[in-house]
């Protein structure tokens, strides 16, 4: 890495917060979404079957009478397809076969000639049931108490860091024991312990789901979805269907919104399994609002019991984590989430006794899967409040707290990693300075009560060891370039910092470089996901590898054919140019057609084509009763947010006064779109911190709707945001970045329970901390009469 | 299935459609017309992604049936700029950032035009109001009301 980190080009496009290259098209209404496509007059309409009971034996399924209705084109059910898939842990299929374990989930499912004769004929499938006891909370769950909701679950298949317990509900069970915390409590002068409950909540992208797939008469597939992975859609619905990853076709338009919602397989499979009875024809499945919020993957929810203490210095001696997540009816993405959630679970301090048990518990729920910097907002609610009381409880000035305890480089960390160079104590110092922490401010009336918090982060991006990113770099015959790429535009910006750095990388201007869009599996280099906040990472180490292999083959011609040496050649601004011989000529000159030998003698080089690859060969596994290794992660991006609020006396309701977040992002190659995320990554956070949780009640989801589950409006964000970045390079980053689209909403819930705390002396055992249940809580405390 | 005629104007261009009674002008502009930039999030008159000007004012389309268009005038995102000259509202929000996914964006846009036609100086908390049917899950708004603030001035 340290040779190709040399030939990094000094370029003015990293940090140049330019212009979006999809922006245009979004303001005109011309960029095109998966729905805004035609499919002529032989597309068939979708719609599924559906479970009424959270957990329930399917004893018959009965599909004649929705056979015989005109305009029936296909009906499929849990029997046609038993296979069983999943991103970790194999534990789901696309429709329920004997049993169903979630309230929603797909029994069998209809393609017809339009929407309403398909929602007919569901209506005329006729499924037996026989109810179960249902599984509606974690730890229950977890108990010898419960009824199994996989009995199975000896027989799947998953990758040797999941560790199931078969004959329990335990889908995965990751520990951390490290030093001693038995002996760490005795050399306690101070100690907490609490209970943190964070519910359910929905991504809410503002596109649904949808998916339209069709099967060619040899039996190709093609899946046209709204996905953030379709290369992992590829694989997953290949092995499903028993055909291969090459003839499984997946084209992936701009995402309107994915926030994790639309990563791994979801609701695509259904189409897909319709297409294969219909061969020939294309079948779409729109998702409603309310079959978005009920029937998708949710955000986990967890159960954590967090003890944590410190000696009189205020040296946080000791962590102790115990994790229920709920998982709902399949773990097979959650199961990742739960170890996320383990191997950070010291959160950003430097702990030296930590004993942790993050356990992911199949319940009756819907199902949780990825959710915007997954496990951590979750986390980070309990340990930062938790430690936000240490503090006070040990005398300590909370800044002071934080900084003491915060995790710096050089530091071996819970699960025996070594800490990176990081930037935490200036990310608290910018956050601190911002809502002046250590001011005490009077509320601006008598009617409210006013207080500051405070919180810190860390995430690592959450995933196999080994997830590669590959492009392809090209120009045309007037020398501008297009880019090849298999990550998905979400809305984050990948698009223009991928065309930054290809033009910082080869020398040309940043107007000149395309995204070959969209993403399609069949001519798009291969991506993992579009997850984990990793490819401004790991897409841009590919994608400027591919720029540097381009530069490379040009100079190598221009050298020959001016009888020069490479190293004395540069491209700038699409031109070649000699600082020894001061020759020039542009790339349009030579990058298709190559240019000629001297005196006639015939021709060198020929059409440029680069190729990048990047994939991170350092992460171990970790030991699975201790979570020992040498390497968990491969990088941590750390943070820290804090607020100043004003809290109703008369209705519980928070006022924001002011609110501030500095992240370290290493590098911040477009300046604009950093902050743009951090911003909204903040109001996601406090929209769930403040509103937000799918209210289930024996598995029934009783809100689903934009009326009953609310979402942050304008109306809720009129305060000062101050936003900040710190530069700590990422040492195996594209010129030092590393990503920042998950983290702004991890430490929100946490920062804003302590401002609520500061403010009433309350803690709450969970978001969401609405008006009510603060009203009601500083009623009890008698702050109120 | 029963169908209305019914002549309106969009765009500016006027136009003579057939549609069923339980079609919403949503519907209609995106399968008829194949104006597919006013985009569908709810079905429900909540998150405001399919706001359009009908006779000037902004409506859910999605809450609208299109037989009861005739004879209205209906401007999408698609009509805001002309031969290819963007409006102000659509080079301020490219300026100030107030795009991430793009899906919100064309009725964010429509419900602003609305604003800055019926009050081309408003406050922070009038845009804000203006904008509070507008539901954006990516940018936190920030961005969206500063290209607002911007286009008033």
């Amino acid at each position: 890495m340290a040779n190709e980190k040399s030939q990094e080009k000094a370029s003015s496009l990293i940090g140049a917060s330019v212009t979006r290259n999809d922006v245009f098209e979004k303001v005109t209404g011309t960029a095109v979404y998966l729905d805004d496509i035609q499919f002529g007059n032989k597309l068939l309409y979708a719609r599924a079957v559906r479970s009424p009971y959270p957990h329930a034996l399917i004893k018959k399924v009965d599909t004649s009478k929705a056979e015989k209705l005109p305009g029936v084109k296909a009906i499929v059910t849990g029997k046609d397809f038993p296979e069983r898939m999943g991103l970790y842990i194999k534990d789901k299929t696309i429709f329920a076969v004997d049993r169903v374990r979630f309230l929603g989930e797909p029994v069998a499912a209809v393609a017809a000639i339009s929407e309403e004769i398909a929602m007919k004929a569901c209506e005329l499938v006729e499924v037996e049931y026989e109810p179960l006891e249902g599984v509606f909370d974690a730890e229950y769950g977890a108990s010898d108490k419960a009824p199994l909701i996989h009995p199975q679950l000896g027989e799947y298949d998953c990758p040797n860091f999941i560790f199931p317990k078969p004959g329990t509900n335990i889908a995965n069970h990751f520990k951390i024991r490290r030093g001693n915390c038995e002996e760490a409590w005795k050399k306690c002068e101070y100690i907490v312990e609490r209970t943190y409950r964070v519910p359910h909540i929905q991504h809410v992208p503002i596109e649904t789901h949808l998916a339209v797939a069709q099967m060619d008469e040899k039996g190709k597939v093609t899946l046209w979805a709204t996905s953030q992975s379709p290369f992992a859609q590829r694989n997953l619905l290949a092995k499903g269907l028993h055909i291969s990853q090459s003839d499984m076709r997946v084209i992936a338009p701009l995402v309107g919104g994915g926030f994790g919602s639309k990563a791994g397989v979801t609701m695509e499979g259904i189409p897909v399994a319709l297409a294969t009875k219909v061969k020939g024809w294309p079948v779409k499945f729109v998702m409603t609002r309310e079959e978005e919020f009920y029937t998708n993957f949710v955000r986990q929810g967890l159960i954590a019991h967090v003890k944590v203490g410190c000696d009189k210095d205020g040296n946080i001696l000791g962590l102790k984590n115990v994790m229920y997540w709920d998982a709902g009816a399949s773990a097979e993405y959650g199961s990742n989430v739960t170890r996320a959630g383990g191997y950070s679970s010291s959160g950003p301090y430097d702990i030296p006794n930590v004993e942790t048990d993050s356990i992911c518990v199949y319940t009756n729920h819907p199902i949780g899967g990825a959710y915007r910097g997954f496990g951590m907002s979750e986390l980070h609610t309990g340990i930062d409040q938790a430690i936000d009381e240490l503090a006070e409880k040990a005398g300590f000035d909370k800044v002071k707290f934080l900084k003491k305890n915060a995790v710096s480089e050089g530091d071996i960390l819970a699960t025996g990693m070594t800490m990176h160079a990081n930037g935490i104590q200036e990310c608290i110092d910018n956050v601190a300075k911002a809502i002046d922490f250590s001011k005490k401010e009077e509320p601006s009336s008598p009617d409210r009560l006013r207080g500051k918090g405070i919180a810190i982060m860390w995430k690592a991006p959450a995933m196999p060891p080994n997830p590669g990113s590959s492009a392809w770099v090209e120009l045309s015959e007037d020398g501008k370039v297009t880019v090849g790429l298999g990550g998905q535009e979400i809305g984050q910006g990948t698009f223009t910092v991928m065309a930054q750095i290809a033009a910082a990388s080869l020398g040309v201007k940043y107007e000149d470089v395309r995204i070959a869009g969209p993403v399609d599996t069949q001519y798009s280099p291969y991506e993992w996901q579009t997850v984990a906040s990793r490819l401004t990472w790991s897409m841009g180490n590919a994608v400027r590898a591919a720029a540097a292999d381009a530069r490379k083959q040009i100079l190598d011609v221009v050298a020959e054919a001016w009888n020069e040496t490479p190293e004395d050649l540069d491209i700038v601004d699409g031109v070649v140019v000699s600082y020894k011989s001061e020759q020039e000529t542009p790339l349009a000159n030579m990058v298709i057609y190559g240019l000629p030998k001297p005196n006639n003698q015939g021709w060198m080089g020929g059409p440029i084509v680069g190729r990048g690859s990047f994939m991170p060969k350092y992460v171990t596994n970790l030991d699975a009763e201790t979570g020992q290794g040498p390497r968990a992660v491969v990088h941590y991006t750390v943070g820290c947010e804090g607020l100043d609020i004003e809290i109703d006396k008369a209705t519980g309701r928070i006022h924001v006064v002011k609110a501030a977040a500095s992240f370290d992002v290493g590098k911040a190659i477009n300046p604009e779109l950093v902050k743009g995320q951090v911003e909204g990554g903040f109001i996601q956070g406090l929209s769930s911190a403040m509103f937000e949780e799918i209210r289930l009640r024996e598995g029934v989801m009783t809100n689903p709707s934009f009326v009953d589950y609310r979402i942050a409006t304008t109306a809720d964000t009129a305060f000062p945001l101050d936003t900040t970045y710190v530069e700590v390079p990422q040492d195996d980053g594209p010129w030092g970045a590393r990503g920042v689209g998950e983290h702004p909403m991890v430490p929100t819930i946490a920062a804003l329970g302590n401002a609520i705390y500061a403010a009433t002396g309350v803690r709450l055992v969970g978001p969401p901390y609405s008006a009510e249940k603060i009203y009601l809580a500083i009623l009890d405390a008698g702050l109120v009469k | 299935m029963a169908y209305s005629r019914i002549t309106l104007t969009v765009n500016g261009v006027p136009e003579s459609v057939d549609v069923p009674q339980s079609m919403t002008l949503l519907q209609m502009l995106r399968e008829k017309l194949s104006l597919t930039g006013t985009k569908n999030g709810c079905s429900a008159g909540e998150c405001g992604a399919c706001t359009v000007l009908m006779n000037g004012e902004p409506v859910n389309s999605c809450m609208v049936l299109a037989a009861e268009c005739d004879g209205v005038e209906i401007v999408t995102v698609e009509g805001l700029a002309k031969t290819g000259k963007l409006t102000k509202i659509q080079e301020t929000i490219i300026k100030t950032g107030g795009v991430q996914c793009g899906f919100c964006t064309p009725g964010m846009l429509i419900s602003a035009t609305a604003l800055l036609q019926r009050n081309p100086n408003p406050t922070e908390t009038q845009i804000r109001e203006a904008l509070v049917g507008n539901l954006c899950r990516c940018t936190g708004y920030y961005r969206i009301v500063e290209a607002v603030k911007e286009a008033a001035k």
